[in-house]
């Protein structure tokens, strides 16, 4: 008898909330959907709320899933606009061609790649040459790049991200990573890990490493210097000047891209984002403002 | 019509449509099956079945050679698999006999809806787990620097195996019929030698399914083995190693593969190995099951 009534009640509450959603459903303008890296998702998201506070009428879905999930979206249509931090690759290009899409590329921001490690490691620097090696799996002990004699335990992404396409084409030169190299699924599962482990280190966009409640570096990991060479100086992704002067040598680009022209809608958005509100926005997060020669390229794409 | 063939064609109606419905699930397994085969076979005109079978790295989007040898990640699932199984067994059929045999009423109807409660913890609230509790806790045991390795995915997956194993073997114990158990107890045994002696065995059939439907669930398991593994692609030396199981990579990758490439085929290549190894331990578990009950008559 209770079991009867207890399912009639369940009927009408399921018709009445199918009721209540449906409208919902139907009235719910196309979002522009943007996909891809998880460098940027915590950027982008916060352009959109910022975008969508002032332009109701306009919303924005942001997800992440890495900048080949991305690229993959745009090219297979199931995004509108797609974040990548790193280039696209020809191949990339030819099979959008082949499908009719037309990429065009925004730079939205600039980002100094950090290499982090534990922060009761003693090492403040290293060269490109000697980060290339530890990821590759060449150097497994700390004490072979001057630090204390302990197994050096490598974070890194996935192959879906951009970051880890990135770092493999301009500090591995294109050779395999360690297959000991524990691939974490975003940036905020690799700074998790560096705190947590010792002989550990890692590489994350610039503005997950900054604490913005204090505008350091978070405690728990240290930033390390790179120097392009033994023998040049060494910088920090955290000096704007340097990463802007490209001296600091894993500076890169943080880039939308749109099939073709952008509609009315991303272009307005865009727009946004390269304005003087996003870039503030941009600098907020702890990426940098893009420099002249992007604003002009961006310039082009939007006509 | 006249009311008797009225009511021979509504029994046919129900008896189609029950028909119906069971071979559905057939269908469907059959179905899943195809498409695992039709998306699988085309990366074999790529892959040599050889290096896909005892290569042990795997590296797609290698910018030096692409490779695509699973080996690695099957010994992965396996290690962590045993890993669950070996904590997971004793402790469950434990609780099992403990529930079956020994508990006060009182103390069941608490502990069998909490047992039931631990099967729906959503597979992300395990990982989160393992990553901020087990983890730590395996690093300083063992005196490494970090605990995301094989030992800590075996343990969760024994969390979520725990409750599959508890309820069957449970089940199967009290559906040892009484007789044994008075027999036994009126020859002058102890009550502990009528449950490991004369109950257990007698439920061996049931708890060797549960044993095996709790590895079937583990080998299945992937958002938890993919947040508290380390996802290393390297080949595992043992439970202490990162590692990536074959469910773990199929997650990762699937999203940005671009579709109809030879990554996207070999990926459901891992998932047909997956299925095959699924299905191959629920068979096992279908013949333990019959064997004991051929015996038993």
């Amino acid at each position: 008898m209770f079991y009867a009534k207890f399912k009639k009640a369940i009927a009408i509450a399921e018709i009445v909330l199918a009721f209540i959603f449906a409208p919902i459903l139907l009235a719910q303008k196309k979002m522009i959907q943007v996909k891809g890296s998880d460098t940027m998702i915590n950027l982008v998201q916060i352009l959109a709320e910022e975008y969508m506070a002032k332009n109701p009428k306009s919303p924005i879905a942001v997800l992440g899933g890495g900048s080949g999930t991305g690229i993959t979206a745009l090219i297979n249509g199931t995004c509108d606009i797609c974040d990548t931090s790193r280039d696209w690759k020809d191949k990339e290009f030819s099979l959008a061609w082949e499908k009719g899409i037309k990429p065009r590329l925004f730079a939205i921001a600039v980002d100094g790649l950090s290499i982090i490690v534990n922060e009761k490691n003693p090492l403040t620097r290293l060269t490109m040459d000697q980060v290339g090696a530890i990821y590759r799996g060449d150097v497994k002990n700390w004490k072979t790049v001057g630090g204390p004699d302990m197994p050096i335990s490598l974070y890194g992404r996935q192959s879906n991200s951009g970051t880890y396409t990135f770092l493999q084409e301009h500090v591995l030169n294109n050779k395999n990573y360690s297959p000991d190299m524990k691939e974490m699924n975003g940036n905020a599962q690799i700074i998790e890990g560096v705190k947590a482990d010792e002989g550990s280190i890692g590489y994350v966009g610039v503005g997950y490493v900054i604490d913005k409640a204090t505008a350091k570096p978070m405690k728990g990991l240290k930033v390390l210097d790179i120097t392009k060479d033994a023998k040049s100086e060494a910088y920090s992704p955290m000096d704007k000047g340097a990463v802007d002067s490209g001296k600091y040598p894993i500076a890169r680009p943080l880039w939308q891209a749109t099939n073709g022209k952008p509609s009315a809608d991303e272009a307005a958005f865009i727009l946004f984002e390269l304005g003087p509100e996003g870039q503030k926005i941009v600098e907020g997060e702890g990426f940098y403002t893009i420099g002249a020669k992007y604003i002009e390229a961006n310039a082009k794409n939007l006509k | 019509m006249t009311k008797q063939r009225l009511r021979k064609l509504k029994e046919s109606a129900i008896q189609v449509f029950f028909f119906t419905n069971g071979i559905l699930a057939i269908i469907v397994l059959i179905g899943i099956f195809a498409l695992l085969l039709y998306s699988a076979v085309p990366a074999f005109r790529e892959i040599r079945i050889k290096e896909f079978l005892t290569s042990v790295t795997w590296d797609p989007t290698s910018p030096v050679k692409a490779e695509y040898g699973i080996l690695s990640m099957i010994v992965s699932t396996l290690i962590v698999t045993a890993g669950s199984v070996i904590i997971a067994f004793p402790i469950g059929l434990g609780v099992a006999a403990y529930l079956s045999d020994v508990a006060h009423w009182r103390v069941r109807e608490v502990v069998k809806p909490v047992v039931e409660i631990l099967a729906g913890i959503p597979s992300v609230v395990v990982g989160f787990l393992g990553i901020v509790l087990f983890g730590p806790a395996i690093a300083k045991l063992f005196g490494r620097t970090n605990g995301l390795n094989a030992l800590n995915g075996s343990v969760l997956l024994a969390i979520m195996a725990l409750p599959t194993i508890i309820s069957i073997s449970e089940d199967s114990l009290n559906a040892v019929p009484p007789v044994y158990s008075e027999a036994s107890l009126a020859l002058g045994g102890s009550r502990w030698q009528t449950l490991v002696r004369v109950k257990i065995p007698a439920a061996l059939s049931g708890i060797i399914a549960s044993f095996m439907l709790g590895m079937g669930r583990a080998i299945g398991e992937t958002m938890t083995v993919l947040m508290a593994t380390g996802n290393a692609r390297s080949f595992p030396h043992g439970l202490l190693d990162s590692v990536r199981t074959m469910t773990s990579n199929i997650a990762i990758e699937l999203g940005e593969v671009p579709y109809y490439t030879t990554h996207y085929y070999a990926l459901f290549a891992i998932g047909l190995v997956l299925f095959i190894m699924t299905f191959g331990v629920n068979l096992i578990a279908d013949v333990f099951l019959r064997k004991y009950q051929e015996r038993e008559q």
